[in-house]
């Protein structure tokens, strides 16, 4: 078996970032460590990056987020001469699985999402510092930015040379934002995405590839001074106290992780993992200084990060388990009570940092390419925030318990429901469960606050089946057992095509024709046969196409 | 209601007082069920009492208890044969494993359907044979008309407590649903389509007894093989009562032609002018009734080549007939079989992966066995000293489903233009005015121990009562 991924990490472990504090501009330097890759078999040279750096990167992302309330602009530069990033190492994908490489592309596409999430949300902006050759994946990082600066030295110039160079597609969002986002006419688009050897200078500033550009004896200057204008436009706290994250309170099981909020665990045979999440337990803080005083250990702080990680781990390390199934237990009430303080709070910086880390892992849970199934049993505590679960799953089966209804499950639909955490296209789970359609988010809305048994959820359209207990057993049993069997690939492309109903944005772009594209490309012999581009590349061989266009 | 009157009113050896979930279904189903008896089943019967055999356990004295009931009142009972919890899955890719005690949820879809097809065709028939009872033949041949019924109707149940028992909400809806549907309606059929042909007369009700029962005997069989032991074990005790069903269609025949034989040799002639203007079936007409009820029934095995065939089989979830007798290796991944097909205008074989041709093992099991009760019937022939010979047609004749739907046929086999067909059809088929002649014999003959005219009574009568006893008592 091979060594399991850990997401965990600190910056005293860093092999890759270097990370660097001056008031409110932090800098975040790529000084990628060619010999630290995160398997064997590879070098990061020139900048180049695998899974292991991009942990860093999302780690220190987080950091400064939480420990660093006072950092305004987040400046993405390098360390190395003349190269700024040269993107996902390419040896590293020729040796890596078909599954390998989704996760790790889908990895890379959260975190870069995760920046502009951060800027959208809690005035964290990002400049890319482009300080050298900045190709591929180091673009597509450039482009996640609010603001790319590009050295003007003659030779520095941004590219995406995955189609010309390696028969693959910039996948990690590059296609999709110099669209979407920078709006780079497609006929030059095309151009400069079929040039190995990119675009620089005043032509990349004219075709909106960067922002500005700028010689090398003033690039520093331009940097600080842009990042001055960024961090006035910012509401993040100068003196803010910051929470340091510091590490999980984690064990991992041969079948089973267990944190202090979340479970899961394991069933092999089954091919299932259960996510058991808990209610918060004891007094919790109610208002700011008690919030600080708990720090890491509030809840839903300590929720976001315990689910994140296990969301991450699980898809990583775990691909058989191929359907989720989601339960809770605990105080409802609590859980209520919580939102409240959330909402009451939602404009302080930490509050706001904690609900974009709950917003960011509801959203992997999308995203993730398993099966979910929400179990709403006795004792569970699906209201408000944990609710969410439950609305982020493909099914939902609530025990109704007509003989005991003091006993009876219920579900809370909160005001957190309808629009807190909303899902990358933009809209609360709510919203696409009714596809905005009014009459029925009224209905919810009506209902708000109550619990709500079986009988009641399934009248309002929230939950998908209400078996009764003599129902539950094999009802439940079959379902999972049916969807086990079924094929993981079609259950995948189902499961994202049905979750993803509504509007198209950039994001449901990337994730969904970006990612799509680049995944078929991924198995086709052009890319990945013995004379494929990807698999020939640096080995002094020239690719052997099938020139037959699909 | 307490469990004593449950396990009095429906007879059981399934737990049903201990089952909650069980009891729950059945207690919103078996009304509808009762309905459904009043309004299709047997036409004005529900006063009578008939002397039925009901069971009312499994074992020697338990499964055929005789007495005199009202049939709504029939106790409709649910029995498995006894089970082997050590059982093993004997053939397909789960050969070796434990058999199921539950639906694994990756087969639910499928054994759902192989288990409503096969509930379906239960009611169907007491629907198809509801007007049959107003032209009996005699008081003897009533009461084993309402003893099919009775029985098919607790067929009905067995299907239906497995999908009570085994699929849940589901299973509920399927269990109304076969009390929905309506043999022969247009908009809401049953699902096979020879259960929605009409049984219009005594002499189709036999042939479709000997036939057609005798598919679902070959069915019940191919089931009582299947990985799903609840499955296995209900339809393994479905077969006791399905023999007297084919019992009746045997005998019925056999006395058809007995009678029609008598007066042959009486008239001395087999002009069947004569014979009908003496109120008998002659045998060309037998044998047309019969080359219809035999082409339908194996239309009924399906596809000659199937890949749902395939399926059940590799999934456990549906043996061939004798499953656990057979010396092979019980996969058959390597194994072929012949299927005929129409080539250059003749009947060739080809051979397929035998997998995809369990429907053709099937029904060619089936053949054999059809044609051996046929063996019998020409024995009464030969007895009665007539040159006449009766004979099973060709499986490829008059055929519906599969890859020989749509060519034309002869009972001999030769392949035939649509011309041809269209000249001959009437030979070989009943023709509306057979149809219309023997409709015209149905009269009502219930007085103990008389017999219409056209059949002969039998040699004994039920459960060693007198041929004359009184059967049925009207009210
Ligand atoms: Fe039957
Ligand atoms: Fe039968």
């Amino acid at each position: 078996m091979t060594e399991l991924v850990d997401y965990q990490t600190d910056p005293t472990r860093y092999k890759h970032w270097r990370l660097q504090f001056d008031g409110p501009v932090a800098t975040l330097a790529a000084d990628f460590d060619e010999d630290a890759g995160l398997r064997p078999g590879y070098k990061l040279k020139l900048n180049s990056y695998d899974l292991g750096v991009d942990i860093e990167l999302n780690d220190a992302i987080n950091r400064i987020r939480f420990e660093h309330p006072e950092v305004r602009v987040v400046v993405i530069t390098s360390l190395k001469d003349k190269v700024f990033c040269s993107g996902a190492n390419i040896f590293m994908l020729g040796v890596s699985s078909h599954a390998w490489k989704v996760n790790f592309c889908k990895f890379t596409n959260e975190t870069r999402n995760g920046l502009e999430d951060s800027s959208r949300h809690s005035g964290l902006k990002f400049i890319a510092a482009v300080n050298g050759a900045c190709a591929g994946g180091g673009y597509e990082l450039a482009l996640a930015c609010d603001e790319i600066v590009l050295i003007d030295d003659r030779s520095s110039a941004v590219s995406l040379p995955e189609v010309p160079l390696l028969g693959v597609l910039p996948g990690t969002g590059g296609l999709t934002r110099i669209t979407d986002k920078r709006h780079v006419r497609h006929d030059l688009a095309d151009v400069f995405c079929t040039t190995t050897e990119g675009v620089r200078g005043q032509r990349a500033k004219d075709w909106r590839l960067v922002d500005a550009i700028a010689k090398p004896a003033v690039f520093e200057q331009t940097i600080e001074a842009r990042a001055q204008v960024l961090a006035a436009g910012s509401d993040r706290p100068a003196d803010g106290a910051g929470v340091r994250l510091s590490a999980l309170n984690r064990s991992i099981e041969d079948n089973a992780l267990r944190y202090d909020q979340v479970t899961v665990e394991m069933d092999r045979a089954a091919r299932t993992a259960t996510f058991i999440v808990k209610a918060p337990g004891g007094e919790q803080p109610a208002d700011i200084a008690a919030i600080e005083v708990a720090g890491i250990d509030w809840y839903p702080l300590q929720l976001a990060r315990e689910l994140d990680d296990a969301i991450l781990s699980m898809r990583t390390n775990e691909l058989d388990l191929g359907t989720w199934l989601i339960k809770t237990t605990g105080d409802a009430d609590a859980v209520l009570a919580m939102d409240a303080t959330l909402l009451a709070h939602q404009n302080h910086w930490l509050v706001r940092e904690t609900i974009g880390h709950l917003r960011r892992a509801f959203s992997r849970l999308d995203l993730s390419s398993r099966s979910l199934f929400a179990l709403i049993e006795a004792g569970s505590c699906f209201a408000g925030s944990l609710l969410e679960l439950a609305l982020a799953c493909d099914r939902s089966y609530h025990l109704a318990l007509p003989d005991e209804p003091q006993s009876a499950p219920r579900i809370t639909v909160g005001d957190v429901n309808f629009g807190l955490y909303p899902m990358i296209t933009g809209e609360s789970r709510m919203e696409r469960r009714f596809y905005h359609e009014q009459p029925a988010l009224d209905a919810v809305r009506a209902k708000a606050q109550q619990p709500l048994d079986a009988d009641a959820a399934f009248e309002l359209g929230l939950i998908t089946s209400n078996p009764d207990d003599l129902d539950w057993e094999d009802e439940v049993r079959i379902a999972i057992e049916e969807r086990v069997a079924m094929s993981p690939d079609a259950l995948t492309g189902m499961e994202a095509n049905l979750r993803f109903n509504g509007q198209e944005n950039m994001l449901t772009r990337i994730f969904g024709r970006l990612t799509a594209w680049q995944n078929w490309i991924f198995q086709r012999p052009n890319a990945v046969g013995e004379t494929g581009a990807l698999k020939v590349y640096g080995s002094g061989e020239k690719s052997r196409f099938d020139w037959n266009r699909v | 209601m307490s469990s004593i009157d449950y396990n009095e009113r429906i007879p059981n050896n399934v737990n049903l007082s201990g089952d909650r979930a069980l009891k729950r279904a059945l207690e919103q189903w078996q009304p509808n069920y009762l309905e459904w008896w009043r309004d299709m089943g047997p036409e004005e019967s529900q006063d009578f009492d008939v002397y039925l055999r009901t069971a009312v356990s499994v074992d020697q004295e338990g499964w055929a208890q005789f007495g005199f009931v009202k049939m709504p009142d029939y106790r409709w009972g649910i029995f498995l044969n006894p089970g082997n919890p050590e059982r093993k899955i004997h053939f397909g890719d789960h050969k070796g494993e434990d058999a199921w005690q539950s639906v694994p949820g990756e087969y639910r879809a499928n054994l759902r359907r192989i288990i409503v097809t096969q509930g379906d065709t239960e009611p169907a028939s007491v629907e198809q044979q509801r007007h049959l009872g107003l032209t009996a033949p005699s008081m003897y041949d009533l009461r084993n008309l309402f003893q099919v019924n009775v029985e098919e109707g607790r067929h009905l149940w067995a299907m239906v407590y497995l999908l009570h028992k085994y699929f849940g909400r589901d299973g509920r809806e399927e269990g109304e649903a076969l009390l929905e549907r309506r043999s022969g309606e247009e908009d809401n059929p049953r699902i096979l389509q020879a259960f929605n042909e009409k049984t219009p007369d005594w002499l189709a009700f036999f042939m479709f007894t000997y036939f057609t029962d005798r598919d679902g005997k070959y069915q019940l069989h191919a089931l009582s093989e299947s990985s799903f032991d609840p499955l296995a074990r209900t339809t393994r005790f479905m077969l006791t009562e399905e023999a007297h069903h084919m019992f009746v269609g045997e005998t019925g025949v056999a006395r058809i032609i007995e009678r029609t034989c008598d007066v042959m040799n009486e008239l001395k002639t087999d002009d069947p002018a004569s014979l009908r203007a003496a109120g008998v079936i002659d045998l060309p007409t037998i044998q047309r009734y019969l080359n219809f009820h035999f082409s339908v029934t194996v239309d009924l095995f399906g596809a000659d080549e199937s890949s749902n065939a395939a399926t059940f089989y590799s999934t456990g979830l549906k043996g061939r007939y004798t499953e656990s007798t057979r010396k092979d290796d019980h996969v058959l991944k390597n194994d072929s079989y012949p299927v005929l097909h129409v080539r250059d205008g003749k009947l060739v074989e080809k051979q397929v992966p035998m997998l995809n041709a369990l429907n053709e093992v099937l029904r060619d099991d089936y053949i054999r066995e059809a044609a051996s009760g046929v063996k019998r019937w020409n024995r009464v022939i030969e007895k009665a000293g007539l040159p006449f010979q009766l004979t099973v047609p060709h499986k490829a004749f008059h055929r519906k489903i599969g890859a020989l739907a749509g060519s034309h046929i002869s009972p001999e086999g030769e392949v035939l233009t649509a011309e041809q067909w269209q000249q001959n059809a009437s030979r070989w088929l009943p023709t509306g005015s057979d149809r219309e002649y023997v409709a015209s014999l149905m009269g009502r003959v219930v007085e103990p121990g008389k017999f219409a005219n056209w059949i002969a009574p039998p040699a004994i009568g039920i459960h060693r009562q007198p041929v004359d006893f009184e059967y049925i008592r009207f009210n």
